[in-house]
C-alpha cells in the first residue's frame, strides 16, 4: 500500500513579471539577453518594477524595450545620459537607467555621460562593453583593444593612430559627483552572480538618494567578433577582463558591497 | 524690471522667460548664448523659486536632450538658444517630432552663416519652417514682433505643444530680445490639471508600459507614422495667425515678420501719411504659413512686396500662397545691417503697382 506524500509547493525559481514572454532577436551567444535578465531581476528584487523609465539609446541596446516592460524613452545615438537627466529632474520620484552600448556612451555620448556623472544626477547608468559597434557591423569602437581587428581597422586597432581603448568605469570613478563605479562580466556563473549583486547595488544607491551610478558589463558580440559563442566568452574571460579589470572602482558607501 | 501690479517693463528676453513662468514650465535647459542669455539668467532664479528646474547643460546637444527627457514626462519644459546653438538642437527637435514630444525651443536668431554675428537676423526662417533636423517633420512656429507679443506667444507655444504632442519654436531675433518695452494682461502661473498625459512616462504602476520612440523598422510601420504625422501637420493648419494693418484698400502689400514686420509697420505708416495706399500683412505663425489670408488679398488684384532681415527666405512661402493671382517682389536687409523705416521707404514707393508699372 502505497500512502501519499503531502509535501508543500514552494516556488524557488521563477521569472520576474517585466520579463517579456518573447523568443531573443539577439545573436546566438550575445551578452545584452544576460544583462537584461539581471536587469529584470534586481528591479524586481527591488520593488521598483513599476516607478522605473528605462532610457534606450542607439545600438542593439536599442531593443531593451521588447525585453523589459517598462515605461521607456529611446534617446538619440550617445544622448542618454542627457535625456536620463531630462527624465530624472522632471520625475525624481522615478527610479531612471540609461542601457548604452560602448560606442553610444564612450564615443558620440563622451560628453552627456561625464556630465550626468559630474553633476551626480541620481541615476544608475548600465554601459554595456562589447568592444566594437555591434549595430552597425564590428566597426572600431572606443573600447576596441589595440591589436583588435574591426571592419574599419582591418590591420587591428593601432595605438598610434587610434590610442588606447577607453576605461570608462575608472574614468567615471576618477569624478567626484560619483557615488558608486563598478564593472562585471557575465561570461560564467560566478561573474553572474557577482555582476547582479552588483547591478542591485547600482539602483539601491539610487533608491536611497545616494546619487550616480555606473555599471560597466563586459559582453561578448560573437558575430562582429567572427567567433563562435563559446570562443566569445572564452575572449571575455581572458584578454577583456585583463585590459578591463573587474571590481569596484568608486563606492562612497565603503562597505566593500 | 520694474513691475506695478499688472505692467512690467521688460526686454523681449525676460518677456518670454516670464511668460515660460506663466505658462506653467516646470523644467527648462540651457547653454549660454548672445543675443538670449538673459533667459537663462533669469529662469535660474524664478523657475526655481516657483518650484521648477533649472540645468545648465554642457551643450546645446545635451540641454535639448534634456528637454526631450522631461517632455517624455508629460512636464511643460523649454530649452531656448541661438542660431548656431538652435542648429545643435536639431536632432533632438527631430527625435522629440518622430515621437511627439512637446518641447517648447526659443530661437533668438542671429547672423550667420557659421559664427556670423550677433546682430539681429531673420536667417533661420527656412531651418524653422522646413524641419530643421533630418526627416519629414514640422515645427509649429511662432515669431513675435513686440515683447508683449513674445509673452503672449511663448504661453500660447506650451498650450499647442501639448495640443499637438509636437515640439514649438518661438522665433525672434536680437531686436526682440534685447528692446524694452511695457507688458499688460501679466497672468498667474497657471495650474495644470495634469490631464491628457496619458502617454506620458511615469513608471508602468497599474498599467501597461508606454513607449516613446521614433525608430519604426518592420515593413511599412514607418510610413504609417509619417502618415499620422502629416495628418497632424495639416490639422495644425487652422493655428494660422497673422496681423493686417491697412490692407483693405491697399494696392500694395508689404508682407514681413517679426521685428522686420514692426519696423516695415512704421514704414507703412508714413506712406500711408503720404498718401500712398500701401498696407502691411505680418505672418506670426510661420509654420503653419497663412496662405489663404494672403491668397484673398492676391485675389484682390493687390501687389506685394516681402521685405526680409536676410538674404529671401520667407519669400518662397509668399509667393506659393500668391501663386494663382500674383507674385511677390523682395527687398532684404542682409543680417549685419540694422534694417531702419526710412530705408525701407524706397524700396517701397518703387514696387507700389502704379510704378511699378
Ligand atoms: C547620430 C548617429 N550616428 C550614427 C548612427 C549609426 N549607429 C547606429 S548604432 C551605432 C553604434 C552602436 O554601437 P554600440 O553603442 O557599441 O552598441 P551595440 O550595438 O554594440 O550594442 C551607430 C554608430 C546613428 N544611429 N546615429
Ligand atoms: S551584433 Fe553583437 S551586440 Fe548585436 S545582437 Fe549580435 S552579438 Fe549582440
Amino acid at each position: 500500500m502505497t500512502q501519499a506524500i503531502q509535501t508543500e509547493e514552494k516556488q524557488v525559481f521563477r521569472l520576474p513579471d517585466v520579463l517579456a514572454d518573447t523568443a531573443t532577436h539577439f545573436c546566438p551567444g550575445c551578452h545584452h539577453g544576460i544583462v537584461h535578465r539581471l536587469l529584470a531581476d534586481v528591479l524586481d528584487q527591488l520593488g521598483v518594477v513599476q516607478d522605473t523609465i528605462c532610457v534606450a539609446s542607439v545600438g542593439c541596446s536599442v531593443f531593451i524595450y521588447n525585453y523589459l516592460l517598462l515605461d521607456t524613452v529611446e534617446s538619440p545615438h550617445g544622448r542618454a545620459a542627457a535625456v536620463a537627466t531630462g527624465v530624472k529632474r522632471a520625475n525624481p520620484e522615478n527610479v531612471v537607467f540609461t542601457y548604452q552600448g560602448d560606442g553610444d556612451l564612450a564615443a558620440i555620448g563622451l560628453s552627456e555621460i561625464m556630465y550626468a556623472a559630474n553633476r551626480g544626477e541620481n541615476m544608475t547608468v548600465v554601459f554595456v562593453n562589447n568592444t566594437v559597434y555591434g549595430m552597425t557591423g564590428g566597426q572600431l569602437a572606443p573600447t576596441t583593444m589595440v591589436g583588435q581587428k574591426t571592419t574599419t581597422s582591418q590591420q587591428g586597432r593601432s595605438f598610434e593612430t587610434d590610442g588606447a581603448p577607453l576605461k570608462m568605469t575608472e574614468i567615471i570613478a576618477g569624478l567626484p559627483g560619483v557615488y558608486f563605479s563598478a564593472r562585471v562580466a557575465v561570461n560564467n556563473v560566478k561573474n553572474i552572480k557577482k555582476a547582479g549583486k552588483i547591478l542591485k547595488k547600482g539602483f539601491a544607491n539610487q533608491v536611497q538618494h545616494k546619487g550616480f551610478s555606473f555599471v560597466e558589463f563586459l559582453a561578448a558580440c560573437p558575430t562582429n567578433w567572427r567567433m563562435t559563442p563559446v570562443e566569445a566568452n572564452e575572449r571575455v574571460g581572458g584578454e577583456m577582463i585583463d585590459y578591463f579589470p573587474l571590481g569596484i572602482f568608486k563606492d562612497n558607501d565603503n562597505d566593500g558591497l | 524690471m520694474k513691475k506695478n501690479d499688472t505692467n512690467l517693463l521688460v526686454k523681449g528676453n525676460e518677456a518670454i522667460a516670464l511668460g515660460a513662468v506663466a505658462a506653467g514650465c516646470e523644467c527648462y535647459f540651457a547653454y549660454p548664448i548672445t543675443p538670449q542669455s538673459e533667459i537663462p539668467e533669469l529662469l535660474s532664479e524664478s523657475l526655481v523659486e516657483v518650484g521648477g528646474t533649472f540645468v545648465q547643460a554642457e551643450s546645446e546637444i545635451a540641454a535639448a536632450n534634456m528637454l526631450l527627457g522631461a517632455t517624455a514626462c508629460g512636464k511643460r519644459a523649454m530649452t531656448s538658444s541661438s542660431s548656431p546653438g538652435i542648429a545643435l538642437k536639431q536632432e533632438a527637435i527631430s527625435y522629440m517630432a518622430g515621437s511627439q514630444l512637446p518641447g517648447v525651443i526659443v530661437n533668438i536668431c542671429r547672423g550667420g552663416p557659421g559664427l556670423g554675428s550677433i546682430d539681429p537676423s531673420q536667417g533661420d526662417y527656412y531651418q524653422t519652417t522646413r524641419g530643421g533636423g533630418h526627416g519629414d517633420y514640422r515645427t509649429l512656429t511662432l515669431a513675435p514682433a513686440s515683447c508683449q507679443e513674445a509673452y503672449d506667444l511663448t504661453i500660447r507655444a506650451f498650450d499647442l505643444a501639448f495640443l499637438y504632442r509636437n515640439p514649438v519654436v518661438v522665433l525672434g531675433d536680437a531686436i526682440l530680445g534685447q528692446m524694452k518695452e511695457p507688458i499688460k494682461n501679466w497672468k498667474e502661473r497657471v495650474v495644470l490639471d495634469g490631464k491628457g498625459l496619458d502617454w506620458s512616462l511615469s513608471g508602468a504602476r497599474n498599467r501597461e508600459p508606454r513607449l516613446l520612440k521614433s525608430l519604426y523598422l518592420s515593413d511599412g510601420a514607418l510610413a504609417g507614422h509619417n502618415r499620422k504625422l502629416q495628418e497632424k501637420y495639416q490639422a495644425m493648419r487652422k493655428e494660422c495667425d497673422w496681423e493686417e494693418y491697412r490692407t483693405q484698400d491697399a494696392e500694395l502689400i508689404v508682407v514681413a515678420f517679426g521685428s522686420m514686420g514692426r519696423i516695415a509697420k512704421s514704414a507703412v505708416r508714413k506712406l500711408r501719411e503720404k498718401n500712398e495706399k500701401v498696407g502691411l500683412f505680418r505672418p506670426i505663425s510661420l509654420y503653419p504659413f497663412p496662405e489663404a489670408p494672403l491668397d484673398r488679398l492676391a485675389a484682390q488684384g493687390k501687389g506685394f512686396l516681402t521685405l526680409e532681415n536676410n538674404a529671401g527666405q520667407m519669400v518662397d512661402d509668399v509667393r506659393l500662397a500668391i501663386r494663382r493671382h500674383a507674385d511677390s517682389g523682395l527687398h532684404c536687409v542682409l543680417p549685419g545691417h540694422l534694417a531702419n523705416p526710412d530705408d525701407l521707404l524706397g524700396p517701397i514707393e518703387e514696387a507700389m503697382p502704379a510704378k511699378a508699372g
